[in-house]
């Protein structure tokens, strides 16, 4: 997990269910997920073989692919399934209806 | 409530049988019985065994872990002796009764022995120094034996006794072989490749075959010293193996009152005849007649019994075609169908190549390929096997049937392609990373693709990735169970997937997964083609979950490599207006769109537009969607046809206008891509499209079906002529619709068509022979009254952050912008 300062991101309904999006913290990009079964990851939102933007990928509930060359990765650890190198994975939690990422 | 089945057999088919009944979820305690005191094992690798190539641990397929694992409890080496299905119990050598609820008999074979005079001796069955090759036991004690020994002798010279006899070189120094029949495999090799195998297998192997070789006596007091055949010949030895045959295990059966023939009577779901919970499978169930000593028909018998048995209804084992492709003793050996022509009119085609020993018989009837035979060669096997299971229509030129004439270099053999050779040219995998992924324990083809990337791309290079993965482990892929499933995270083929879906009338992705895969897991690759199929079948009704669809799909546009997505305004038939046209200069230009590109299909592609614009921009254009992103009707592609062409002899645009009309936004399981051509000259290249409209002389339109000019050339197969441009269009909807139910996910019409055959889709679609014409145009109209411009939820956004931009900060690929 990667160290980030407690920040609120704004409502998790601003997440479709089963769906991601893209937010701009301390200058980097966090992809984040709403999972269906109602949890919530966060990923770096760039793809590290071609640079291509996760949030827009397909998920289900482990493992989000990339819209560009379907390459995938697993939500919880970041690990590639497709011999890719890992993804960044921040810590993000759910509170009082709000998406808090970092620690 | 819970069931109690008891599987009598532990081979290959009962212990198959009761994993596909564990992977359907089925609620049962298991209880079975096999003769032998071990979990299964693969009988086929006997011969591996044998050979020394293989060790015992590696021929097991489920130890006893397995069953304890899986609650099943195992009486190994306990033989049941009678079934009473009056009181549905089963009694064993022990005296145990057992109840059940349903049963299964999968009892297998034994082998057989010919008559000979002292081949038992009458107190320790077989004399000594003679074996049967059947069982673990027999290839044991036969190791053990031939140990010490010098000179064997094998009788039968089927598959089996060549491999017997190419196992026992590796113990001792003289094999002979003894056949009865006038050449060797007879079953599957017509005379001259038998001759041939056995030119081969006394060449190369330095095995004595003898056919027509009736053996008679087994010689020797205490012990084997020779035998002696019909004709007075003795031939000395101290091994004898039989392998002369097989025989259903059917007598305990018979016993019990079952219906028995050559073997246990079973119907289309593997029921035994008269007998509602009585099901057999295997070796010993004879099916419409048949009995089958293969594997692939049995895992297809036990897949079916796996499925009535837990509740799927409508199915049905309706019999194999059997094929085989192997290495007989070393040498490749290849048999299908037919043997021998059986009409004055089948077609022979035949090579022979003595010296190096390569022969191939092919046997056609109708354009149909009936029958093969190769020995020697089997690079042409997978095709051939392909087109004698489907029945495909072969093409004329029939030598590219047997050999690889100037064909494209993905023919090489594995063995002889370098480590480096590029294999996949659209992901750029290497056979020495499809041989990596197989060695790091990826055994399946699937699961290479998934892992290398390899035939992601345009998937011409699949056929080539699988015959890599083959033969990296070493002759056979492992069976993929995922290779016939509509999607990979949902456990069915597609008619029972739908089926399923009907019944419990899922009407959105998540319910499916939820239903019917096994713990409800979700599957990301899973979701796009549910959701096709889904809208498919349910129309106006389905429940559209945006996480269901691609990137491409949620924003109606086409993502770009730098995260950008295209805008493809609608030009029904490639015909635009001035005032169009410069609406869409104005917009480009008021958005900065950095290429303006005219498409294949005849439409303006303004690409490299970010995500947040494209509300706006649509809105500006205040046009429709063009559809260039999704699985769906396309394009109609047209030329000027009578208009303004001196040639036209029919209205090509007005008529491709009316398609495009009509069948917008059709979802499909692949891309739908269409043309209107006004005269044969073609010029909008109807004849290698999905469906392509040729109006020829005389007022009359051809259909041509399954064209392609993409990854795959093929010209489309003449669907049928007719009289007028209505007729066109309702038949085109009826094809379409006919594709859209019955082909696999991402299938497009060039293989679909091929795969179902023009004359049967001709039967369907034209002729009604199914009588589900009218279904079918009811269906598509269905689909058609659904549609909805998905540009126009520019407006309001379907979802929150519909529009937002996933684009990361970093400097990605720019796309060239081009002056």
């Amino acid at each position: 997990m990667n160290t980030l300062s407690l920040t609120n991101l704004g409502p998790v309904t601003d997440i479709p269910l089963g769906e991601g999006r893209t937010y701009a913290v301390d200058g980097d990009m966090i992809a984040v997920f709403r999972l269906r079964n109602g949890s919530l990851r966060a990923v770096s939102a760039v793809c590290p073989h071609k640079g291509g933007p996760l949030a827009d990928g397909q998920i289900d509930n482990s493992i989000v692919v990339c819209p560009l060359h379907l390459f995938a990765w697993d939500l919880a650890t970041g690990c590639s399934q497709s011999g890719q190198a890992p993804i960044s994975v921040y810590p993000v939690r759910e509170d009082d209806g709000q998406i808090l990422l970092g620690e | 409530m819970t069931q109690r089945l008891v599987v009598i057999g532990n081979g290959m088919a009962g212990a198959r049988t009761v994993e596909e009944i564990l992977a359907r979820n089925g609620d049962f305690t298991v209880t079975m019985f096999g003769d032998e005191p071990y979990g299964n094992y693969n009988r086929i690798m006997l011969s591996n065994l044998l050979a020394g190539v293989e060790t015992e641990e590696g021929i097991f397929l489920n130890d006893l872990a397995w069953y304890s694992e899986n609650g099943i409890t195992l009486n190994a080496g306990v033989k049941v002796e009678r079934i009473d299905a009056k009181n549905k119990t089963v009694h064993d050598s022990n005296g145990v009764v057992t109840p059940y609820d349903k049963l299964i008999i999968a009892t297998g074979s034994y082998s057989w022995t010919p008559p000979m005079k002292n081949v038992h001796n009458p107190k320790r069955g077989y004399h000594q120094g003679v074996f049967a090759f059947r069982t673990l036991d027999d290839t044991r004690g036969m190791i053990r034996y031939a140990r010490d020994h010098e000179r064997a002798v094998v009788i039968g010279g089927g598959l089996l006794g060549l491999e017997a006899a190419r196992g026992l070189q590796n113990h001792v120094s003289h094999v002979t072989l003894l056949h009865a029949m006038g050449h060797l495999m007879e079953r599957q090799l017509d005379p001259k490749a038998g001759q041939m195998l056995q030119a081969s297998v006394e060449g190369k192997l330095g095995i004595k075959v003898i056919t027509n070789a009736m053996t008679t006596e087994i010689l020797g007091k205490d012990r084997v010293t020779g035998v002696k055949l019909a004709d007075g010949t003795v031939i000395e030895c101290d091994v004898v193996v039989i392998a002369a045959g097989i025989r259903p295990n059917t007598e305990m059966a018979a016993n019990s009152g079952l219906p028995v023939e050559r073997g246990i009577v079973v119907d289309d779901q593997m029921r035994v005849e008269g007998q509602p919970d009585i099901y057999s499978v295997g070796e010993c169930a004879q099916h419409r007649g048949s009995l089958y000593g293969l594997v692939a028909p049995l895992w297809d018998q036990a897949k079916v019994l796996a499925d009535h048995i837990t509740g799927t209804t409508d199915v049905a084992y309706t019999g194999s075609k059997l094929s085989t492709k192997l290495k007989v003793a070393g040498i490749d050996v290849a048999s299908m169908g037919l043997i021998a022509p059986e009409h004055d009119t089948d077609e022979v085609v035949v090579y022979n190549e003595p010296k190096k020993g390569v022969y191939k018989q092919l046997i056609i009837r109708d354009d149909v390929l009936v029958g093969a035979v190769l020995v020697g060669d089997n690079s042409k096997a997978a095709s051939l096997i392909q087109a004698f299971d489907r029945g495909t229509a072969l093409p004329e030129e029939r030598a590219g049937l047997i050999f690889d004439i100037g064909g494209p270099a993905g023919e090489v053999p594995p063995a002889e392609m370098a480590d480096d050779a590029q294999v996949c040219n659209c992901n750029g995998v290497s056979k020495g990373a499809i041989c990596g992924a197989v060695s790091a324990g990826c055994k399946t083809v699937s699961g290479v693709m998934d892992s290398t990337r390899a035939g992601k791309g345009c998937g011409t290079c699949k056929p080539l990735v699988q015959r890599i993965v083959e033969w990296a482990n070493g002759g056979a892929a492992e069976e993929d169970p995922a290779a016939s499933w509509y999607v990979p995270g949902v456990p069915m083929p597609k008619p029972e997937l739908m089926a399923a879906i009907r019944k419990y009338e899922l009407k959105s992705v998540s319910s499916v997964f939820d239903k019917l895969v096994p713990g409800g897991e979700h599957d990301a690759k899973s979701k796009m083609g549910l959701a096709s199929l889904l809208k498919m079948m349910w129309a106006d009704q389905y429940i559209d979950e945006r996480d269901a669809r691609f990137i491409n799909d949620r924003v109606h546009g086409n993502i770009q490599k730098d995260g950008t997505f295209s805008v493809v305004p609608q030009m029904k038939g490639g015909v635009t207006t001035p005032a169009e046209l410069k609406r869409i200069a104005e917009v480009a230009e008021k958005y900065n769109v950095p290429m303006v590109k005219l498409t294949g299909g005849q439409r303006i592609d303004l690409l490299g537009v970010p995500k947040e614009q494209l509300p706006a921009m649509w809105a500006d254009l205040d046009m429709p969607s063009g559809y260039a992103y999704a699985k769906s009707f396309r394009t109609v592609k047209t030329c000027v046809g009578s208009d303004f062409c001196r040639f036209g002899v029919g209205d090509s645009t007005a008529l491709g206008i009316a398609i495009e009309e009509r069948y917008q936004g059709l979802e499909g399981p692949g891309k739908m891509k269409l043309a209107v051509t006004g005269c044969p000259r073609n010029c909008a290249e109807a004849y290698v499209k999905d469906l392509g409209v040729v109006a020829i002389d005389g007022g009359k339109w051809e259909i041509y079906v399954g064209g392609a000019a993409g990854a795959h050339i093929r010209k489309g197969d003449l669907l049928v002529t007719v009289d007028s441009a209505e007729e066109v269009i309702k038949l085109t909807g009826r094809f379409l619709q006919y594709y859209r139910e019955n082909a696999n996910w991402l299938e497009r019409t060039y293989a679909f068509v091929p795969r179902i055959g023009i004359d049967r889709i001709r039967e369907i679609v034209i002729d009604d022979a199914d009588g589900i014409a009218s279904r079918l145009d009811a269906a598509v109209d269905e689909a058609v009254q659904s549609y909805k411009d998905p540009w126009k939820e520019r407006a309001e956004p379907a979802t929150p952050g519909q529009f937002r931009t996933s684009l990361p900060l970093t400097v990605l690929p720019q796309v060239p912008v081009r002056a």
